[in-house]
């Protein structure tokens, strides 16, 4: 049976592996899109344009490696404060596996409040209005009509900071740095556009806006943005859940409860 | 009040209708106290207490149960099944394992979404029928805007071998007479003998079952999430008692790759593109 007709196989475009010749189930040498990893790559290539490589046909230019190792340094460490972080510090305080705070992480980051899903809205609506400030003036105006399914209706126009006043000095800094590679024309637009944009989603520019922006810029998809989000935004919950890890749980904050329509109403 | 006055409201404080644990005394559980007012229900029916505030009748918690039950298989083969098997095979832990293998759970074309689409066509079928519509141009209307139907048709075969038992302990317990279950049949019957083929399966039933049961889409979402997970314990078990490695295991040469012939990394950024 050849390999095309055997049911067992995984077919993929991405990753072919040479056997070693005492052995079917180890790899004499990987195939990165061509390009042999441990024989020619490791060493050469960086860590940012490997990870370009593996959703993209081709390696990054130089100046989109840049951009994606800047994003990657933007998005590292979404700090304590964040839900995904926290969410992570939860497992870390109590001791829970170093696996499941990272899938806290993943979980709470999915979401439409900074998380994944909404730099995958943000950035559909970058394939769809592009640069064009009337399409995103229509689409910021009609953002709530976006379909429900799994993900609870957004809030708020994907991008954007609903608790926002004004655009944070760090989003700022981001926009401006990610901006300067001229890797695409949606950054460079988006910083010259702002006002016009904030104006528009009645909301202050967030570092998930910034993200879809630069996603785009780099060409991925709005799938391959959720997922590269989903990642870059690891690192620091690792961090932290490592952290909190030693402190514990009784040095960690605990909330408190006020009951409302109930004959328990006092605080636990 | 919005912006960061809104978030200050909030800073260290809760204010929940849904209940508080005081440590060492007792547990508010939606205004109930956990342990005296709830503590003869069965986790099935406290389970549904959390997402509904209702309780349920002894007839409906044991359909609910056996929605849950008919679709517990064993089978590593199902892809969330897999997830679970492959951390037994590779020594990771049980809880990783069931709750990735439940997180894989939500998928396109299988699960708690299909499910929702069949509860969003079942309820604006019904508005638009008693607005004179007709049961086929409510069909065609979804077929045209999805191509499908969510609760018909099967990624593996057609037939789904959980109606029928379903359907039986339904009438069994007088709970096949609601008019989203009737609904649901009718849609089969139209979908089998127009040129579409395409059976009822079961999320389209539990669908149904679920609106009967008077539970809207986010309750029946919620109800539904550990709804494979009985399958899912075997898989893991045993993978576990396999030597490592071996569920599954792929030879270097079952990548069938069809990708970019192999080439030599460019030795200079300069080589690449500024």
């Amino acid at each position: 049976m050849s390999n095309d007709d055997n049911p067992h196989v995984v077919r993929s475009a991405i990753w072919r592996e040479d056997a070693e010749p005492d052995n079917p189930f180890a790899a004499r040498a990987a195939y990165c899109r061509g390009y042999d990893v441990y024989g020619d790559m490791l060493g050469q290539a960086r860590w940012v344009e490997m990870l370009y490589l593996l959703f993209m046909p081709e390696p990054p230019t130089a100046v989109q490696t840049e951009l994606l190792e800047s994003l990657a340094l933007a998005l590292a460490n979404p700090g304590p404060r964040e839900a995904s972080v926290h969410a992570a510090m939860c497992g870390g305080v109590c001791g829970s596996t170093a696996a499941s705070s990272l899938m806290a992480a993943l979980a709470v980051g999915a979401g439409q409040l900074g998380g994944a899903r909404e730099v995958y809205t943000a950035a559909t609506a970058w394939a769809n209005c592009g640069t064009n400030l009337a399409a995103w003036q229509e689409w910021l105006a009609n953002t709530g009509e976006l379909p429900g399914g799994i993900w609870p209706a957004p809030e708020h126009p994907p991008g954007f900071d609903p608790h926002g006043l004004s655009t944070a000095t760090p989003v700022k800094q981001t926009l401006a740095c990610l901006a300067g590679y001229g890797a695409g024309p949606s950054l460079p637009w988006l910083q010259h556009h702002l006002p016009d944009i904030e104006a528009a989603a009645g909301r202050p520019l967030s570092l998930s806006g910034v993200a879809a922006a630069a996603l785009a810029d780099l060409g991925f998809n709005p799938e391959q943005s959720e997922m590269l989000y989903l990642l870059l935004r690891l690192p620091g919950a690792a961090a932290h859940a490592l952290e909190q890890r030693p402190l514990g749980y009784k040095k960690f904050p605990f909330g408190s409860v006020e009951l409302e329509n109930s004959s328990e109403a006092q605080s636990a | 009040m919005n912006g960061p006055d809104l978030l200050n409201e909030h800073v260290g404080v809760l204010k929940s209708r849904m209940g508080t644990f005081y440590p060492g005394s007792h547990v508010i559980y939606r205004g109930q106290n956990l342990h005296e007012d709830l503590k003869d229900m069965d986790w099935l029916a406290l389970y549904l207490f959390g997402i509904t505030g209702r309780r349920f009748s002894q007839a409906q918690l044991r359909l609910m149960s056996a929605i849950w039950s008919y679709t517990s298989y064993p089978d590593v083969r199902l892809w969330n099944n897999r997830v679970a098997a492959l951390a037994g095979s590779t020594r990771s832990t049980g809880t990783l394992g069931m709750a990735a293998a439940l997180a894989v759970s939500e998928a396109s074309i299988y699960g708690g979404p299909p499910m929702l689409r069949a509860v969003e066509f079942f309820s604006r079928c019904r508005a638009q029928l008693a607005q004179g519509e007709s049961l086929d141009n409510c069909i065609r209307e979804e077929l045209a805007k999805h191509r499908n139907i969510g609760g018909y048709g099967r990624p593996l075969v057609n037939s789904d071998e959980r109606i029928q038992p379903l359907l039986i302990l339904a009438a069994e317990l007088s709970l096949d007479n609601g008019a989203f279950l009737k609904l649901a049949i009718d849609v089969e019957d139209k979908l089998l003998h127009g040129r579409w083929r395409m059976r009822m399966n079961y999320a389209a039933l539990v669908a149904a079952l679920g609106l009967d049961l008077g539970l809207n889409s986010q309750e029946l979402y919620l109800f539904v999430f550990p709804v494979f997970l009985a399958g899912m314990p075997p898989g893991y078990i045993e993978a576990g008692s396999r030597p490592e490695g071996t569920l599954y295991p792929l030879p270097c040469d079952h990548i069938l790759y069809d990708g970019q012939a192999e080439r030599t990394w460019p030795k200079s950024k300069s080589n690449r593109g500024l």
